[in-house]
């Protein structure tokens, strides 16, 4: 076996055991955080397209979820699916406008979008406002099949939903229409000269990602059983681009170490009130200043090197 | 007195006023951004914090050194210009040959370290900074508070001298011909690397007057300028960054509109300058004052 | 012997990996015309972009009235009298065309004056309040000239001022040089047009691949006539 094949065995391994040795609910948590910036991560590093309001996908899913599931009564697997088609739709419509702009543009836009839904949020009767949906029950899937009352129990079903969606990321770049769109980001006017329609390609990208932004944001209100104004916030948004960051953007494994790495630094840092907020900003600044590949990034071109050089 | 359309004319004017102080803070916030985003190409994220800067700067000053508000004016601008100038010469400088999302990621991190040390510090309540000029007038048809008027008038003084330095001043010819083409400019014998530097701090120090300007017409806290800056990023793609004039009327006008929108429709008041964006976008991608390259 | 104006000694350039000069010699005497000869790529603006130091990276030596200026950076190197004249003109669109000649500051006395300026081309006179991209190629050409004179800079750099210029106007170019060297300014010339070249200069470095490969004197540009057409391969 080849060492990355090696590595995909002992994580899998070592994600299967890994309920029985950490908290199963932050796992959980890291784990729809890892789907949300692997998500997020596919819309820059292979469309070039930075958002700054992905937060608006998630978000709006995790409510999606609640009120499908708390409000009408009906089974997670369908509050699943209400998020992810929810965010792909709100996908859809920003994204055909964010895309008429470019790079930084493009940023600024999502952003501004993003705030809007968050001012909607706050607004809109069934999102509750500042309370947000609390106590969304734990009902079973599947018809009663597989009972999720359990944190480890749901552990598993939480682990499968993040293989779906990295499965999903990793056929996706690795499609013919990943490639087109790595070409697009390289060079656009050369792929529009080619023949190939760079914003429709965009746009697929965008909604997948936002679809897939949905998906993790359900799944973390399953698990924590509550959406909030925090999910659909600028600074979540934020806290979804420093994982991938921190991980190293437009790398495969980065978003998820960088999540693993965040969600544990807030574990740890919760009794520091505001000053997490001067960490999270100090982070940025370092990793921009000194580390742009990230930890994956860097430790990447680290191993190239020793192997040029032995 | 008349009702327009259903409306008592002491509201309406109320909130065309209202409308116009947020205008006329869109204005001076959007301008900054374009100076700056012209000469470094970075969107300065920290324009927000820079503002809530200003407005703590004055009113530390007040409250420690009892410095009144007049000098303020001058003083709390030119001490936050002066940290723009540091941040600009030890970290910014380092990333304009990159993307311009590092620029945007360094500087939003640059205002969660900032939003949060003042959070950390004075908590995120607000303080009140008393107006220097109370009391106000009866128009008739609406009261105008002194303070209020005086800062539409200063903030519209403020733009049309940043407009004239830039478009009619030997300084502003460097400034434009830089953002076109900065290293001509440079081999020219215009040492533009210091041009830069004034210039973000130039940008900064406005952000901070806004903030001064702000302090008595709102709470003086650590998150004012946070939703602020969301805000001015939309007001920026609507106008688009091409021409001075065209953020100081886009600045106003959307203030305008959202005052408007209080009066006749009021849930959508926190969106309708998002929704102008949806539609300036669909219409106009490159903004209404923007050229398309 | 007199000290040279220029003086170029091993020059070497980089824009990001690739190498683009190679050891560049040659020199120019105070008041002289001097051209670089060459095909397209051999290095010529790159060349004059060294002297500026508006390159990546350089090394090798350049000095000017005797003194280093490779590690200098650009705007240092103008104020010691160098001005450059680019090949794409550089011409700011959102600055009028007076405000385009008022641009480079004096770096030092001797300048010529705006009247002097707009004698030399009325047409820009005529135009100075209108946007600088909206002259015509030959005008922006000229103001692009036009806007070095001012600064007091002893040493001119001009690339490719003909290009792309009905021939008209290149001879007005021409005499434009022609008065320029009369009223004393040292000129380095870079020429793709031979013709032009031999009507104007002292003397012709021929670069190629990055080098300075032969040099011929205006007094022998007859007799090298077909060397040089062999160099150039027209």
């Amino acid at each position: 076996m080849k060492p990355g094949q090696i590595a995909l065995v002992v994580a899998l391994a070592a994600a299967l055991v890994a309920p029985f040795v950490a908290y199963p609910v932050f796992l959980m948590t890291a784990l729809c955080f890892a789907l949300f910036a692997g998500a997020f991560n596919l819309l820059l590093g292979y469309a070039g397209l930075m958002s700054f309001g992905h937060a608006m996908f998630f978000g709006m899913a995790a409510y999606f979820f609640g009120h499908v599931v708390k409000a009408w009564g009906l089974p997670p697997e369908l509050g699943l699916l209400a998020g992810v088609l929810g965010a792909a739709a709100l996908g859809l419509v920003t994204g055909a406008l964010a895309i008429r702009r470019q790079g930084i543009y493009f940023a600024m836009i999502t952003l501004a979008f993003a705030q809007m839904v968050y001012f909607l949020c706050v607004q809109m009767p069934f999102t509750h406002g500042e309370d947000g949906l609390q106590g969304i029950d734990r009902r079973a899937l599947l018809g009663g099949l597989i009972p999720i009352t359990d944190d480890r129990h749901l552990y598993y079903v939480v682990l499968a939903i993040f293989l779906f969606g990295y499965f999903c990321i990793y056929r996706f770049i690795h499609s013919p229409f990943g490639q087109v769109l790595k070409a697009i980001r390289d060079n656009e006017p050369r792929a529009v000269s080619l023949g190939y329609e760079a914003d429709r390609y965009k746009l697929l990208a965008f909604v997948l990602s936002a679809a897939l932004s949905g998906l993790a944001g359900a799944t973390k209100a399953m698990v924590l059983q509550f959406a909030t104004l925090t999910d659909v916030s600028a600074s979540q948004s934020g806290e979804v681009v420093l994982m991938a960051l921190v991980g190293g953007l437009g790398t495969i494994t980065g978003p998820i170490v960088g999540a693993f790495i965040i969600i544990t630094m807030q574990n740890y840092l919760a009794s520091f009130g505001e000053f997490v907020l001067v960490i999270q900003g100090a982070i940025f600044v370092v990793i921009v200043m000194a580390f742009r590949k990230g930890l994956v990034g860097e430790i990447a071109d680290w191993w190239k090197s020793r192997r040029k050089a032995g | 007195m008349f009702d327009f359309l259903g409306i008592p004319p002491q509201a309406l004017f109320g909130q065309m006023l209202l409308g116009l102080i947020n205008g006329a803070f869109y204005a001076m916030l959007s301008l900054g951004l374009a100076v700056i985003f012209g000469m470094l190409n970075v969107i300065n994220f920290a324009h927000g914090a820079q503002y809530m800067m200003g407005a703590f700067a004055a009113w530390l000053l007040l409250g420690i050194l009892d410095i009144p508000f007049w000098a303020s004016l001058v003083i709390a601008p030119i001490l936050v210009g002066l940290f723009g100038i540091v941040l600009e010469r030890l970290l910014l400088k380092r990333l304009y040959h990159l993307d311009h999302l590092y620029g945007f990621l360094l500087t939003f991190g640059l205002s969660l370290v900032i939003e949060g040390l003042f959070r950390w510090q004075w908590g995120s309540s607000g303080a009140p900074y008393p107006s220097p000029i109370p009391g106000g007038y009866n128009l008739g048809f609406m009261f105008l508070p002194t303070y209020r008027g005086f800062v539409v008038v200063a903030a519209l003084v403020i733009c049309l001298v940043t407009w004239y330095a830039i478009e009619r001043t030997k300084l502003g010819a460097y400034l434009r011909a830089a953002t076109e083409n900065p290293t001509l400019v440079n081999a020219f014998g215009i040492n533009v690397p210091r041009l830069i530097t004034i210039t973000y701090g130039a940008g900064v120090a406005l952000a901070a007057l806004a903030g001064v300007l702000a302090a008595p017409i709102q709470q003086v806290s650590a998150l004012m300028g946070t939703n602020l800056v969301l805000v001015v990023f939309a007001v920026v793609v609507i106008g688009g960054m091409g021409s001075i004039m065209g953020s100081i009327v886009t600045g106003f006008g959307l203030g305008l509109v959202e005052g408007m929108t209080k009066v006749f429709y009021p849930p959508a008041s926190n969106t309708v300058i998002f929704v102008v964006m949806a539609i300036v976008l669909l219409i106009k991608p490159a903004g209404l004052f923007g050229q398309t390259k | 012997m007199v000290e040279p104006l220029l003086k170029v000694s091993g020059l070497e350039a980089w824009y990001g990996e690739s190498h683009i000069l190679h050891g560049i010699d040659f020199e120019i005497g105070r008041g002289e015309l001097v051209t670089l000869l060459g095909r397209n790529g051999a290095g010529k603006t790159t060349t004059l972009r060294s002297i500026m130091g508006i390159v990546g990276k350089r090394k090798g030596s350049v000095t000017f009235e005797g003194r280093e200026t490779v590690g200098q950076p650009s705007n240092q190197i103008a104020r010691r009298g160098i001005a450059y004249c680019p090949e794409e003109r550089g011409i700011f669109s959102s600055l009028n065309v007076e405000e385009n000649l008022l641009l480079p500051p004096i770096v030092k006395p001797g300048g010529m004056t705006l009247a002097e300026i707009y004698k030399l081309f009325p047409n820009l006179e005529e135009r100075k309040r209108s946007q600088g991209t909206k002259l015509s190629g030959g005008e922006q050409q000229m103001l692009a000239i036009g806007r070095i004179l001012r600064t007091g800079a002893s040493l001119l750099l001009f690339d490719e001022p003909t290009e792309g210029l009905a021939p008209v106007i290149v001879q007005r170019i021409g005499d434009i040089i022609r008065t320029l060297k009369e009223r004393g300014f040292t000129i380095l010339l870079v020429e793709q047009n031979f013709h032009f070249a031999a009507t104007v200069a002292d003397r012709h470095y021929v670069v190629e691949n990055g080098r300075v490969i032969d040099t011929v004197d205006k007094a022998s540009v007859e007799q090298s006539l077909g060397k040089l057409q062999a160099y150039l391969g027209v």
